[in-house]
């Protein structure tokens, strides 16, 4: 078990009040909360070593170089990565599918097929039709069930020798089902297509192993995992980001420049143009090491526990649906009342101190599949309580009273 | 005709009796699901302004030299605040709706719904009837 008093009490923000009610917080899909631990790190850097990393020979510029490349060897260990350089510190999970989109605009021609979920977030659909746009090829959609799960009668027919690249989150975000990524990777491979897996909803809940996985691509974001804002990182298979051409230019990512040619450096420096966040690295790191110390395992269990619970509490309000009824999902619960508006829900959900999500989710074609404007998404951590959960039931039906 | 300041200095002082958010976002609720805002008829795309969160219609119609506004949500609490809105600016003058302001949605304790990031379709619907306004000024003209 986790000790929660403890673990709760690294979190400043959670004993603030909102509305003058204490702050529930469940939005945790949007972003997690910060622990002191991280924050300290961030003030330390600042007050102690705050300097340009990589080009400095002086001694500041060594303290925040090596705590940066610490923080990726600690990326490194915990998705099991192989090699250090195929770590791509980027600005988060956009970014990193923006990079690899773009890289592979030179890799696709017209003719091949690109597969998407239907399960996907915006940052995982656009780039890639931009990408279809740019190169004449076709964006395919996996199909979606009732239940929230990626159809897996229809899936098999969609991989075909046609198929380059295919793009699904680990973990969807608006409804929290875990994809059977297993599968899909294995049904790639058949095809010989590279996967890339939008990690930003899983990682959180759970460690991925790369190598175990076998995946081509992994992206994830820090401020979902206990880090700060603007960082994340790019999992990229050695062989692929060779083969992929820079993302952007400047500082940092040459090996020599003249006006008539330019040769890019080694990885993982050919993607890391410019002044990197690298506070933001270093805090990464440390939100790592911090979840590392609870133990994902423990963290699963207790989100589960909560999903479960709160799942069971919320159905009891009469008219509530539950969207996305998986067996697999994480901590996520997304619903709407009959005949309420999730906008009206989530208004008065707030001004009772509680923190939700309404609206689309930035995943509108799952909104449509549902014919719903939206939906309220109440999603947890391993810092929050049973007791929160039921101050969340309590303000639901509150609203559901006012709203009626 | 009542001027637009003075129907908002009203609807000011309605708020004032309540004592808190709760009785506040009920009669906000009430006077939401009371009006009949629009007409199906004009529940139409080219009136359907886009928010994130929820969607705003909004019709408007010359009427001899006033602008008759009317307009409906499909979120109940946005509804209600079209509501307010509706009734401070609907049969005026054009040149009293572009002269007008909103301060008053922040005296009734109801600014977060009218911020910009919102996304609610408010900050739209607002911008939307100052637009009308200033069209149907330059056809009278």
């Amino acid at each position: 078990m986790i000790d929660i008093d403890k673990i709760r009490k690294d979190f400043p923000i959670l004993s603030r009040k909102v509305n003058g009610k204490p702050l529930v917080y469940f939005d945790n899909a949007a972003t997690s909360q910060t622990p002191q631990q991280v924050i300290d790190v961030i003030v330390d850097y600042y007050q102690n070593y705050n300097a340009n990393i990589h080009r400095g020979v002086h001694s500041l510029s060594q303290e925040a170089t090596d705590a940066y490349e610490e923080a990726r060897e600690k990326i490194r260990a915990h998705f099991n990565v192989k090699h250090k350089e195929e770590i791509i510190f980027t600005a988060g999970t956009t970014h990193g599918i923006n990079l690899v989109a773009n890289g592979f605009s030179s890799l696709i021609k017209k003719g091949d097929e690109v597969l998407v979920s239907a399960l996907e977030h915006h940052s995982n659909i656009v780039p890639w039709q931009m990408l279809c746009e740019r190169t004449g090829a076709k964006l395919k959609v996996i199909p979606m069930t009732q239940e929230g799960e990626l159809d897996k009668l229809a899936f098999a027919e969609l991989f075909t020798e046609k198929t380059k690249l295919v793009f699904v989150n680990h973990v969807s975000n608006a409804l929290g089902t875990i994809n059977p990524i297993k599968e899909i990777i294995a049904k790639a491979k058949e095809v010989g297509a590279a996967v890339l897996l939008d990690g930003a909803q899983a990682a959180p809940h759970i460690k991925a192993d790369v190598q175990v996985l076998d995946v081509d691509f992994y992206v994830v974001s820090a401020h979902k995992m206990c880090g700060p804002t603007g960082v994340g990182i790019l999992y990229g298979k050695k062989d692929w980001l060779e083969k992929l051409p820079p993302y952007q230019g400047g500082g940092e990512m040459i090996d020599q420049v003249t006006f008539e040619k330019t040769t890019y450096a080694g990885l993982p420096h050919k993607f890391e143009a410019g002044t990197p966040n690298i506070c933001g690295g270093i805090a990464f790191g440390v939100a790592l090491d911090y979840m590392n110390e609870i133990g994902f395992d423990k963290i699963a269990a207790y989100e589960h526990e909560l999903l479960v619970y709160g799942t069971q509490e919320l159905l009891k309000i009469e008219g509530l649906r539950i969207y996305g009824t998986s067996a697999e999902k994480t901590a996520v619960i997304s619903f709407n009342i009959e005949g309420l508006h999730p906008y009206d829900i989530g208004t008065i959900v707030d001004k009772l101190g509680v923190a939700v999500r309404t609206g689309h989710h930035c995943a509108q074609p799952i909104m449509d599949y549902y014919k719903i404007p939206g939906t309220v998404r109440a999603s947890f951590s391993f810092y929050n309580t049973k007791e929160e959960i039921d101050v969340l039931v309590e303000s639901v039906k509150k609203a559901k009273m006012m709203l009626s | 005709m009542e001027s637009i300041k003075n129907i908002q200095e009203e609807i000011v002082d309605e708020f004032s009796m309540f004592e808190d958010w709760m009785q506040r976002y009920e009669y906000m609720i009430d006077l939401g699901k009371s009006l009949p805002l629009i007409d199906e008829s004009h529940k139409i795309e080219e009136n359907l302004i886009k928010g994130c969160q929820s969607k705003v219609w909004l019709n408007a119609e010359l009427n001899d030299d006033k602008v008759v506004f009317t307009a409906d949500s499909d979120a109940i609490i946005t509804k209600g605040i079209v509501a307010i809105l509706i009734r401070s600016f609907t049969n005026q003058k054009p040149q009293a709706i572009i002269d007008a302001d909103t301060h008053f949605i922040d005296e009734i304790g109801l600014k977060e719904h009218l911020s910009p990031t919102r996304a609610n379709g408010l900050v739209s619907m607002v911008k939307q009837i100052k637009m009308y306004a200033l069209a149907y000024q330059a056809k009278l003209n």
